[in-house]
């Protein structure tokens, strides 16, 4: 059953209605505004820098050459990716406080751009370790905790798609939210005494004596990778805004025709008496 | 920058982080687009 | 509470023990495990014995999912969720009940697996106060955080594929501690192993803390 499109009183599609002038002037079908396109401004220009400085102007590492250059995507990646998870659960805990769609909405959009933090880390990590240690992956615990929280983050965002009634959704999602940053804690510290244990050659990690035109790029990544990371949470929120929007009308539309559905039903069931 | 040592993951690190979060930017923006139409313009007050 | 966790564990294991599909079911499937990990690796009897701690605590999990994947199904049927809520019982003395019948299931599979692996892996014994302890410790860990995550897929078509998924990264700090006790015990150096027991026990306390919390938003919420 197709779902008829809500309209206005007017019987024109919501957005459209150009030719309505003398009415109140139609809102953009989008997720922009003056704020959001500023910010992806910011965020254009950044990346911009962040190419110059990672990819020209800073100098290749001493000892990893050119494949420092990776890290200034891939520490800030993980940085925000930690982030989003932090934002997640917050968002979890004021939603069990104060029941408001707007947080259930920011726990959900802040874990769907970490996950997508969290392939990017893991991918630049990879690509990093190959030249490096002559592997794509070794069992450290930075790339193994990555790779446990992205297994907790894919969990999270299939159990906001379940098809239950949303509140008891919300719920369950909020509850399994607000665990994120406790378990990615837990996680990350058990990780790292394990794998302490194993005296590995210790990793060329990018040290505090990073300087100079290397930290600068390190730091347009941090800025950079940030702005992208706010401008799509904005835009991602705005999206799950709208779903929950979407759903409710889809609930209220449902509700309204059942019970014509009912008041005809008992008019059918009435005319043969 | 022609002549970079470990060149190829340097363009596929940054390459496949571009094209990640391009195509994730497009979608989301494509899914607010198609979202938009459905819904009232009183719950979608941020322009 | 405790009165209320009484009332739910005797009412789980009750209900365990006359379905019979932990010990016709479960508990060959656990042993199952072990042996397909004889296959899996060289049944080079070294291999296996070294291996022994690890390949006991994944076969151990790997049942737990089945044990609390059960444990979820009790609630589901047919205005269970409903009677629970208006009983009157405290949700945290239900949460503890059905944690605390999952634990006694999973020990009693942990008993069966240890005589298989001691068998069939050659392991010797030793140790045996870490092993006691650190296993009881991971036992209370797994059976509260699976307890509150089962509740969590309870109810839903896609309970059996979601709980793992869900459960197993967040256990993952439980099998690196109980395998790293169990290692360090087997080996005669049960000092290294300790702290790893003092790690689950903190796990265990945390879950059981937050299962305790949130079990009744989520007998509401749902």
């Amino acid at each position: 059953m197709t779902a008829p499109t809500p309209t206005t009183a007017t019987g024109t599609p919501y957005g459209a209605g150009a030719s309505d002038a003398t009415t109140r002037p139609v809102a953009p079908v989008h997720t922009g505004s003056r704020a959001s396109r500023v910010l992806g401004g910011l965020a254009l220009g950044s990346i911009v820098l962040l190419v110059l400085y990672g990819l020209v102007w800073s100098p290749p590492d001493a000892e990893m050459a050119d494949s420092v250059r990776l890290m200034y995507i891939h520490v800030p990646a993980a940085s925000f990716l930690y982030t989003g998870c932090f934002i997640t659960t917050v968002a979890s805990a004021l939603w069990l406080r104060r029941r408001t769609p707007g947080w259930d909405a920011l726990a959900g959009a802040s874990a769907e751009i970490s996950l997508v933090f969290a392939a990017i880390t893991l991918g630049t990590g990879s690509l990093w370790g190959r030249p490096t240690w002559g592997t794509y992956w070794t069992w450290d615990a930075r790339l193994t905790s990555t790779a446990l929280l992205t297994a907790l983050l894919i969990g999270y965002l299939a159990l906001r798609r379940l098809d239950v009634d949303p509140t008891a959704r919300s719920t369950r999602a909020a509850v399994l939210g607000l665990l994120l940053v406790p378990n990615v804690i837990i996680v990350n510290r058990s990780v790292e005494w394990w794998r302490s244990l194993h005296q590995q050659s210790t990793l060329v990690k990018l040290d505090p004596t990073i300087e100079g035109q290397m930290l600068v790029a390190l730091m347009v990544g941090f800025l950079a990778v940030g702005l992208v990371f706010t401008w799509l949470l904005v835009h991602r929120f705005r999206v799950a805004w709208l779903e929950y929007q979407s759903e409710r009308l889809d609930l209220d539309l449902a509700l309204v025709e059942r019970r014509a559905e009912a008041g005809r039903a008992s008019e059918a069931g009435r005319t043969p008496a | 920058m022609i002549a970079m040592t470990h060149a190829g993951y340097i363009a596929a690190g940054w390459g496949g982080a571009a094209a990640i979060v391009g195509a994730y930017a497009v979608w989301v923006l494509r899914r607010g687009r198609a979202l938009s139409r459905q819904v009232p313009p009183e719950e979608r007050r941020w322009s | 509470m405790w009165r209320d966790a009484a009332l739910v564990a005797g009412r789980d294991l009750r209900v365990e023990l006359r379905s019979r599909v932990t010990t016709n079911q479960v508990a060959p499937f656990s042993v199952l495990v072990l042996i397909l990990f004889a296959f899996a690796l060289d049944p080079d009897r070294q291999l296996l014995e070294r291996l022994a701690s690890g390949l006991y605590w994944t076969a151990v999990l790997l049942a737990a999912l089945l044990a609390i994947s059960r444990s979820a199904a009790i609630d589901e049927a047919d205005g269970v969720r409903d009677a629970l809520r208006l009983s009157g019982l405290d949700p945290a003395g239900v949460f503890v009940g059905k944690a605390a019948a999952v634990a006694a299931v999973l020990l009693g599979l942990e008993v069966l697996l240890g005589v298989g692996v001691v068998v069939l892996y050659g392991v010797e014994l030793a140790g045996a106060g870490l092993v006691v302890l650190a296993g009881v410790a991971a036992t209370v860990a797994v059976a509260a955080t699976g307890t509150l995550y089962g509740a969590l897929v309870s109810g839903l078509r896609v309970r059996e594929t979601l709980l793992p998924l869900l459960l197993l990264p967040v256990l993952a700090p439980v099998l690196i501690g109980a395998t790293r006790a169990f290692e360090a015990a087997l080996a005669g150096v049960p000092a290294d192993g300790w702290p790893w027991c003092g790690l689950l026990a903190g796990l265990a306390i945390l879950y059981s803390v937050a299962g305790a919390l949130a079990y009744g938003t989520l007998l509401e919420g749902s």
